[in-house]
């Protein structure tokens, strides 16, 4: 009912439990406990995908995270649809939906196959040479060509429907991989009594042991220790055992990435569930138990769906009770395969022949699959398979002569090889053993100890005892032994070419990047000599792959082109992530509404509620207008404006950033930070503030209070904040840390509302208690303390608009109160409220400069006309060394100008480039650029402000700005346009 | 009106995030204030009641009062049964001889509780720290992240975490644990 190749009995998988799925559009019944691929292996689909390259048929080659061909797209749903997962990866579910890639029209007839005929067009470097010229035609024609032939799975169109969770984990030990020795390990250090977490990246934990048929453990069946190995270990309060996590890196101390599978293997998964979990795992000791991975044999048409590695047809017939095949024929450098066609000898599949290209092979597997009367032929060589769309022969030369067996299943084996990639990941040497032909486990760089075939230690009983000892070593435990039967040693294995064959363009060794022999032989010859370089050259071991079932051939193939040791041209690094990681997963929580915190002011809800228009200020919101009806943007900022300078407005300046310094050495704190000196600052008082970089610059500006002899309320900007506080704190710590002085950020300890206009005195007046605001008592630049509205407030008088201001500051929870109780006097007087639109634009139209916006990081104070405010007498303060260098005060410096449109309608671009001349030539250089531009609703007219080349010495001439349609002439003005006496400031 | 009619603190217009294995709290207005100095200004301000601990990372209470280290030379005093003004004076006083800052930061900040068997790895989703109690012990106090939102941490019991952070990162605080809580909901 599930398939024609389903065995009648055996396996893991629940035969009382059939599930229905599709794949490209054909149904079909697997069963419970089948993955995607042994489902399809079940009901004789053989090929399930079309290479990256050549558009090869490709089919099933391996049973885990190593399979390099059979890569689908799943889901029903477009906003739930994956590429490129691995079938041998991929649980089934009802419903199951999957799709083939890389195909057109269809799997079977694919159009782009014809890349396969152009192969010689396709060589390794191919992207180097075949497409340089011309070089016009590369992005028009090469590249998009490429782009739409060569490739994998398509993305997803519509937006991702699922969640994605994150989670910190600490532990003693952290054991990755639960296969034999990875038990092993946990059991020992569970024992031990330390926080154990186990990750293995299957559904089922137990690893090789899911398949074991044969060896009894502490005289039990494999399949029964596991269970009560599991049973034990999930009864321990101390392990928590997670499956379906692949840890996909290993990072500096002991810091391991996981992502956790949990709802891809589900019909009809909880609503409440995230999809996956982005596990990060801090160990104090690691042990990599990750196995190891069977290597294909390089030989040419390897790559023929029915050609698989010998273990995965045996995992496929005794953890899913399918046969892969009906009649199969063994190649093999390895003893393991023995095992495998024994195993599926008994299951009623035909084995041809064993083809060993080994020239004798003793040893237990052997001589169990001679005693069972299995074909075997010595000193074998595999010609090339047969068959186009499925393997239907093998070409073998043997003793006998050369000839085609005929075979619908070809099970290779060249060996192991050791998955050392989280350990290269962890920066641990490798070191070639030449026994193993392997790179194995060197010294360890972190606290991590590798465990079982990971690190060549291949049989049963050796493994066991490796991974005891393993966690047991790392709490100081003492190991459990174990006592195996039936579990023979295999042993053998070949890397690289085998012998008696030529490189062949059809001979692949890395399936996923379509790289041949030839290819790794052609770098070579072209002089590639790095095993790097022939990495990126040719593409092998790249990507997602990361080399699994290549390395090893690759390297051997291009040690032998080279004729140098294996152990001398030396591995490729490992990178992150082992397998494909979601980027969702990595971004977890952060996403959509949560990408980043948006942090409102006090008064927000009440702007919001009176049409405010927001915009970003680090990641604060700011209301840039408040937008009524029935009005352009013009004419809101006519409204706000003029309604500011004639009567009154309000503002909400909750994100001006506010530092509270306090201390004995206070003053003298200041006088280091900033230009100005502030020794002479009375009590009460105001001033405002530059504070430069060590290398002269403007970095930020503010007001600074004097509230008592040792304490100050600062302002900064309201983005600048962080990188003022981390100025001082270096400061302090490193340079200064004999002054008593502590600063404590306040910026969210106050609202502030500024209120600025002809009529601010006479809206507060009525609310203040004990603060005499007459002009007499409370001059422009001062700060009191007292009440309003019942509440604690500092009260500044200063102005960033040139009319008479006001900011009032309340311990925020009263802020909104307060706000509505100003508003409320201001509505009798006809005031408005503005946004930061406003704001900008009355500041320029008296010149004051915006931090970020008049500066970019080489401005000086006195390029803004500023250099008055620079106490030239302290003894020093930051960045006074640099304004003395010859390029700070050099002549021609850009500084700081007024720029009047002469079309009054035109409002200049911010950025655009002020130049000599109407037409330019190309090439000519910048007198400079506008950094502040707007329509004055006061002015009736444009108007700009804009640094220029020794701008104050040519004060009324003619220059020619910039826009997308040419050049504009403007005149360059004092940068000042509105009450240059100051005298509003007054009122 | 008195000025409590007037308070809108920051919390005021949010639920707590809800979840089976952990209770989420938002605390009470309480009166913060930042003491900086030495280690003699640390002790000047036992006059606070609890003592500001001279031991990192550690936090001491008493009665509806606690002391938070926060940097060697950075104290958290959290007071609920006083306005800041009488506070700010009693210490002015107790360190009149000793070079201090103490800055009033009750507004700065809100503040939450989490509580119950999963509490730790609720916060765990987004907390870096080791929450085991060997590690993070009842009386512990550490400043972290949660995700994105800087926050101080204190352990008050084995299964009673508070969390203060900046007022303005309130919506982003509420909505990461009820996200993290919806997650861990099913598993």
């Amino acid at each position: 009912m599930t398939g024609g190749f389903r065995t009648a009995s055996g396996g893991r998988v629940d035969r009382a439990k059939p599930i229905e799925f599709s794949f490209d559009d054909v149904r079909y019944r697997g069963l419970a406990g089948d993955t995607l691929a042994s489902a399809l292996l079940a009901n004789g689909v053989r090929l399930v995908g079309r290479s990256f390259k050549y558009h090869r048929p490709r089919g099933i080659l391996a049973a885990g995270s190593e399979e390099p061909n059979a890569l689908v797209g799943i889901g029903a749903r477009e906003s739930r649809f994956t590429p490129n997962l691995r079938a041998t990866q991929v649980e089934l579910y009802r419903g199951l939906q999957a799709v083939s890639q890389n195909k057109w029209p269809s799997l079977r007839r694919d159009f782009q196959a014809i890349n396969g005929w152009l192969s010689p067009l396709f060589p390794a470097g191919f992207y180097y040479k075949t497409f340089m010229r011309p070089t016009a035609a590369w992005r028009s024609l090469y590249e998009p060509l490429i782009r739409r032939a060569a490739g994998l799975g398509r993305a997803p169109k519509a937006r991702d429907a699922d969640r994605y969770a994150n989670l910190y984990a600490h532990c003693d030990v952290a054991i990755v991989g639960a296969g034999p020795a990875g038990l092993a390990a946990a059991l020992a250090a569970a024992r031990g009594g330390g926080r154990v977490i186990v990750f293995d990246e299957q559904a089922e934990m137990g690893g090789s042991l899911l398949a074991e048929t044969r060896a009894r453990i502490d005289g039990r069946s494999a399949a029964e220790w596991l269970a009560a190995t599991l049973a034990e270990l999930r009864a321990r309060p101390n392990v928590t055992l997670v499956p379906r996590a692949q840890i996909f890196g290993y990072y500096a101390q002991n810091f391991l990435g996981g992502l956790e599978r949990l709802t891809d293997h589900l019909a009809e998964p909880d609503p409440r569930l995230p999809r996956e979990r982005l596990w990060q795992v801090r160990a104090k000791r690691v042990v990599l138990a990750t196995g190891a991975h069977e290597r294909p044999l390089v030989f040419p048409n390897n790559d023929r769906p029915g050609i698989m590695l010998a273990e995965a047809a045996r995992t496929y017939l005794q953890r899913y009770g399918v046969k892969p095949g009906s009649r199969a024929l063994i190649a093999t450098a390895h003893d393991s395969a023995y095992r495998a066609a024994l195993e599926l000898a008994e299951a009623g599949v035909d084995i041809a022949m064993i083809a060993d290209l080994r020239d004798e092979t003793t040893g237990e597997w052997p001589d169990l699959a001679r005693k069972a009367g299995l074909r075997v032929e010595q000193g074998a060589r595999i010609r090339g398979a047969r068959g186009k769309l499925q393997v239907s022969g093998v070409r073998v030369a043997a003793r006998g002569g050369e000839q085609t067996i005929a075979c619908d299943l070809l099970a290779m084996s060249g060996g192991w090889t050791p998955s050392v990639h989280l350990f290269s990941q962890s920066r641990g040497k490798l070191v070639f053993d030449e026994a193993l032909q392997a790179f194995l486990p060197g010294e360890s760089a972190q606290d991590e100890r590798s465990a079982g075939a990971c690190r060549g230690v291949f049989r049963l009983a050796a493994a066991l005892k490796d991974g005891a000892e393993a966690g047991a070593a790392a709490l100081g435990a003492s190991a459990p032994s174990f006592a195996v039967e039936d579990a023979p040693e295999a042993g053998g294995g070949l890397v690289g070419q085998p012998p008696g064959s030529g490189y062949d363009a059809k001979a692949f060794v890395d399936f996923q990047n379509d790289v041949t022999a030839r290819d790794l032989s052609l770098a070579t010859r072209e002089g590639f000599r790095s095993i790097e370089h022939v990495k990126r050259y040719t593409t092998s071991g790249m990507a997602t792959d990361q080399g699994k079932t290549s390395n090893m051939n690759a390297l051997a193939i291009a040690a032998e082109a080279l004729a140098k040791p294996i152990a001398e041209v030396g591995l490729t690094t490992f990178r992150p992530p082992y397998t494909p990681v979601t980027f969702a997963t990595f971004a977890h929580m952060s996403r959509r509404g949560l990408f980043d915190p948006v942090r409102k002011t006090p008064l927000h809800d009440w702007a919001e509620e009176h049409g405010a228009i927001f915009e970003e200020a680090g990641l604060w919101k700011r209301a840039s207008y408040f937008r009524r009806a029935g009005e352009t943007l013009r004419e809101t900022h006519i409204r706000e404006c003029l309604g500011t300078r004639q009567r009154a407005g309000m503002m909400d300046a909750s994100t001006l950033g506010k530092l509270e310094v306090t201390g004995p050495d206070a003053v003298e704190f200041l006088n280091r930070l900033y230009v100005n000196s502030f020794d002479k600052l009375a009590v009460g008082r105001c001033r405002y503030g530059l504070m430069l970089t060590e290398a002269g610059f403007v970095m930020d500006d503010g007001v600074v209070a004097r509230l008592a002899p040792d304490r100050f309320h600062v302002t900064t900007t309201s983005v600048g904040v962080g990188r003022v506080v981390a100025q001082m704190e270096d400061f302090l710590q490193t340079e200064w840390p004999d002054l008593d002085v502590w600063f404590t950020p306040v910026t969210e300890q106050w609202a502030t509302i500024a209120i600025n206009g002809p009529m601010a005195r006479q809206m507060l007046q009525p609310l203040i208690e004990g603060i005499d605001i007459s002009p007499a008592a409370m001059p422009h630049m001062s700060m009191r303390e007292g009440r309003i509205c019942g509440v604690p407030t500092r009260l500044a008088r200063v102005s960033f608009t040139g009319e008479l201001g006001f900011e009032v500051n309340v311990p925020a929870d009263y802020g909104r109160a307060v706000w509505e109780a100003i508003w409320a006097e201001g509505r009798k007087l006809d005031c408005v409220v503005y946004g930061l639109d406003t704001l900008l634009i009355l500041r320029a139209e008296k010149g004051y400069i915006v931090v970020g916006q008049e500066t970019d990081g080489t401005v000086t104070p006195d390029d803004l006309g500023l250099g008055r405010m620079v106490a030239k007498n302290k003894p020093d303060f930051i960045g006074k060394r640099s304004l003395t260098t010859p390029d700070l005060t050099r002549a021609g410096r850009k500084q700081l100008v007024g720029l009047l449109p002469e079309d009054v309608e035109i409002k200049l671009d911010e950025g655009a480039q002020i130049v000599h001349e109407e037409k330019l030539a190309i090439g000519s250089p910048a007198l400079g650029h506008v950094t502040s531009s707007y329509w004055s609703p006061t002015l009736q007219r444009g108007f700009a402000l804009a640094l220029v080349a020794g701008g104050r010495s040519i004060m009324g001439a003619r220059a020619h700005v910039t826009t997308m349609d040419g050049t504009r002439p403007a005149q360059i003005v004092e940068p000042i346009f509105y009450d240059k006496e100051g005298k509003r400031l007054d009122a | 009106m008195t000025p409590d009619a007037l308070r809108r603190p920051p919390l005021a217009s949010f639920v707590p995030p809800r979840a089976s294995r952990a209770e989420v709290s938002f605390c009470k207005p309480a009166t913060r204030l930042t003491l900086r100095g030495r280690e003699h200004a640390a002790r000047a301000a036992a006059a606070f009641g609890p003592a500001p601990p001279l031991r990192p990372l550690r936090a001491v209470e008493k009665d509806a009062r606690a002391a938070i280290w926060q940097s060697p030379d950075e104290w958290l005093l959290i007071a609920e049964d006083s306005e800041p003004r009488p506070l700010i004076d009693l210490l002015q006083a107790a360190l009149a001889d000793v070079p201090h800052g103490l800055v009033d930061i009750s507004h700065r900040q809100a503040a939450l509780e989490i509580s119950g068997a999963g509490a730790a790895r609720l916060l765990n989703a987004g907390v870096p720290l080791d929450l085991d109690l060997s590690a993070f012990p009842a009386g512990m106090a550490a400043r972290t992240l949660l995700v994105k939102a800087d926050i101080l941490l204190w352990r008050r019991g084995v299964e009673r975490f508070r969390l203060e952070f900046g007022r303005s990162f309130s919506a982003y605080v509420v909505d990461i644990l009820a996200q993290a809580a919806a997650d861990q909901e099913a598993c």
